[in-house]
């Protein structure tokens, strides 16, 4: 953990970088249409957790009623990539997150995207979340943890860059 | 205090320490949680409710269990303290290994996680030096334990407040709530701060 104990130096810096950031931004010298630099999505801590090497494809986890989704780009160029598989669990009304039946995995359309209906998630460890991960060859492997804003949330969104390996 | 004023000391304090955990008890949440996660979640509630009873026995606040009296219990009420916390971490352990791994090891993305273990090894740093008391200066005693503790009610409280989970939000807070109070009104009660060396002028 990092400890943050703030003296007037870092204040004036945090300052000085949080005007800069608001100027470019207003000004728009940021250009969004410049995704060349676009920089991989970081594993996320706990991503990991309860993750089951080898999941299959299915078309939906148990009975349904909750929409996982996101997108798949390449790191840099930022071009959709088709056919990725992505491995979805989490703890729901249906079973704990490291049941087998929890876990599922789809696949990218050629827009880059996946959905996946699985049962509602429900709160565990504190606050309700879901995990997604890439684990594959061509790319390297990323978990994700989001979490829910509220318990009572029936859809959530995770969307991968990957770095090519 | 008059018989009737201490029937309704402790009722209230049946009441409070009782609403949490019935609603605890009965949380929708249980439908999908297995014995060892519910006993384990139980266990964590059980423990802020003791929170609340250890200042006021060991302030001799509670009828019927003046300041000596009231010490006894508080040592042996310390011991079920720690038994609690060791459930509720050894539950969630059994219930997702990965998951209190982070945890324990300060890697976990929620900040609830690390607030509780903060607690946790404070609980378990003031019992031992309740163990130790005999040993120690009873200035020295007094201020390290009371400096403990005072970690462990605000890591407690902080970590049950950022939770999602088997308590009730208002039933919760008000137990909160007290247990803050309960620790200041003791410690101003108790004039702790006289153990501080005083500074020199």
């Amino acid at each position: 953990m990092t400890r943050f104990q703030p003296t007037r130096r870092s204040f004036l810096i945090a300052s000085a970088v949080t005007a800069g950031a608001a100027l470019t931004t207003a000004s728009g010298l940021r250009v969004p249409a410049q995704a060349k630099g676009l920089a991989p999505t970081p594993s996320m801590r706990g991503g990991a957790n309860n993750y089951l090497p080898g999941a299959p494809i299915v078309e939906r986890i148990g009975g349904g009623g909750f929409w996982m989704s996101g997108t798949v780009r390449r790191a840099g160029d930022g071009a959709p990539l088709a056919g990725m598989r992505i491995q979805i669990w989490a703890h729901t009304t249906e079973g704990h997150e490291r049941d087998p039946h929890s876990h599922g995995a789809t696949l990218t359309d050629a827009n880059g995207e996946f959905r996946l209906e699985m049962p509602q998630i429900v709160p565990a460890f504190g606050q309700p979340h879901g995990h997604l991960a890439y684990d594959d060859e061509a790319f390297k492997t990323v978990f994700l943890r989001p979490v829910m804003r509220s318990a009572a949330d029936t859809r959530l969104s995770a969307h991968f860059v990957l770095q090519p390996t | 205090m008059t018989r009737a004023q201490a029937v309704l000391a402790w009722a209230g304090l049946a009441v409070v320490l009782g609403g949490p955990l019935v609603v605890a008890a009965t949380s929708p949440l249980l439908a999908w949680r297995d014995p060892v996660y519910i006993a384990a979640g139980l266990a964590g509630v059980v423990a802020l409710a003791l929170l609340l009873v250890q200042p006021l026995l060991a302030g001799g606040l509670l009828p019927g269990l003046p300041m000596a009296r009231g010490r006894r219990v508080h040592r042996r009420v310390g011991g079920v303290l720690v038994a609690a916390v060791a459930v509720h971490v050894g539950g969630l352990w059994l219930t997702s290994p990965p998951d209190v791994i982070d945890a324990l090891s300060f890697a976990s993305p929620t900040p609830f996680s690390a607030w509780g273990v903060i607690a946790m090894w404070a609980l378990f740093g003031a019992a031992i030096i309740a163990l130790l008391r005999r040993r120690l200066r009873p200035r020295v005693f007094r201020l390290a334990h009371t400096v403990l503790v005072a970690i462990v009610v605000i890591g407690s409280v902080v970590h049950a407040v950022q939770i999602v989970g088997t308590m009730g939000t208002v039933s919760k807070a008000v137990l909160c709530a007290l247990v803050v109070a309960g620790f200041l009104k003791v410690v101003a009660d108790l004039r702790v701060w006289r153990a501080f060396p005083r500074r020199k002028a």
